[in-house]
């Protein structure tokens, strides 16, 4: 499968994004610059975690009006797989194709640590590797990842089971509602997450957790070799 | 040409954990009876357009990006 890695001024896990990929797929990824109006023809679109843009505004926000985002637009729509992580994720809620928001965090220090996610849907184009309620262990290192969302969104995205992953009971990092980590769309091809998998797919990272998220999406068995 | 302040603030019931820290700073300073601080943005916008056109363009823009609308309410000032 071919994949495209989205890259914006002020992206800097772009090169673990990349390097997880090739490693993963044995391919190394096309990269797009935000400006780009065109992407190559991909099966999965990677928005990588950073500071796109400083932060300026609010996370993600002026990345999710550059030109790029017009084409992810269109290829989401199509039913490609679009995978935002940390920033991605903030970017893919402000460019509304996923729901809600990401603030904050609650107690308002950058928080940069190993946590632990409990899957919550493993019947999803990248968790099909994982066991419905494994929990895993997942890096994290951000500013603003408290999720929220009015009542009526939190409780259609509960019920359509768009909720992907959880921090672990009594681990909630940020503040976010329903101690959400990660989210898809209703589609399901669409799929945003503060934690970073990437950061997660090889014994020298001191685990491989991350690493099926890669290979759901990129449709590999588990451990098959690129 | 046309002048307009724009104030974004965070919507009732959506937390404010920078405006609580605040609040707590001004305790801290020895201000008492603040009940509550709530954390917003102001942008100053000049257009050269009139004051009539300007409004409905002004909201646009909160709309479509000065303004998170799933977390934050605006309003346009023209000054």
């Amino acid at each position: 499968m071919i994949s495209s890695v989205i890259l914006f001024p002020g992206s800097n896990r772009d090169r673990d994004m990349i390097t997880a990929l090739t490693k993963i797929s044995g391919h190394k990824p096309n990269l797009v610059w935000h400006t780009d109006t065109e992407i190559p023809k991909s099966d999965l679109i990677l928005i990588p975690g950073g500071f796109s843009y400083g932060d300026y505004l609010r996370s993600g926000a002026i990345a999710a009006r550059s030109p790029v985002m017009n084409e992810i637009r269109s290829a989401a729509e199509k039913g490609i797989r679009v995978f935002g992580v940390c920033n991605g994720f903030q970017i893919l809620t402000e460019a509304q194709l996923l729901p809600g928001a990401l603030m904050r965090n609650a107690g308002l220090k950058f928080v940069c640590k190993s946590v632990k996610l409990k899957v919550e849907n493993a019947e999803t184009d990248f968790t099909r590797l994982y066991q419905q309620g494994e929990v895993i262990a997942c890096p994290i290192a951000h500013h603003d990842g408290n999720y929220f969302a009015d009542e009526n969104t939190l409780n259609s995205i509960e019920d359509n089971h768009q909720v992907v992953f959880r921090y672990a009971q009594g681990t909630n990092p940020n503040g976010s509602l329903n101690d959400i980590a990660g989210i898809m769309n209703a589609e399901g091809n669409v799929l945003g997450m503060m934690p970073h998998p990437e950061n997660l797919i090889e014994d020298s990272h001191g685990g491989m957790d991350g690493r099926r998220i890669f290979e759901s999406a990129l449709n590999m068995l588990s451990g098959e070799a690129a | 040409m046309t002048k307009a302040r724009i104030t974004v603030t965070l919507k009732k019931g959506v937390l404010d954990p920078q405006g609580k820290a605040i609040e707590g700073g001004l305790s801290a300073l020895g201000f008492e009876g603040v009940d509550s601080v709530r954390q917003g943005k102001v942008f100053d916008v000049e257009l050269q357009t009139s004051a009539n056109n300007a409004k409905s363009s002004l909201s646009e823009m909160c709309e479509k990006l000065l303004a998170n609308t799933v977390i934050e309410d605006y309003q346009v000032e023209i000054l």
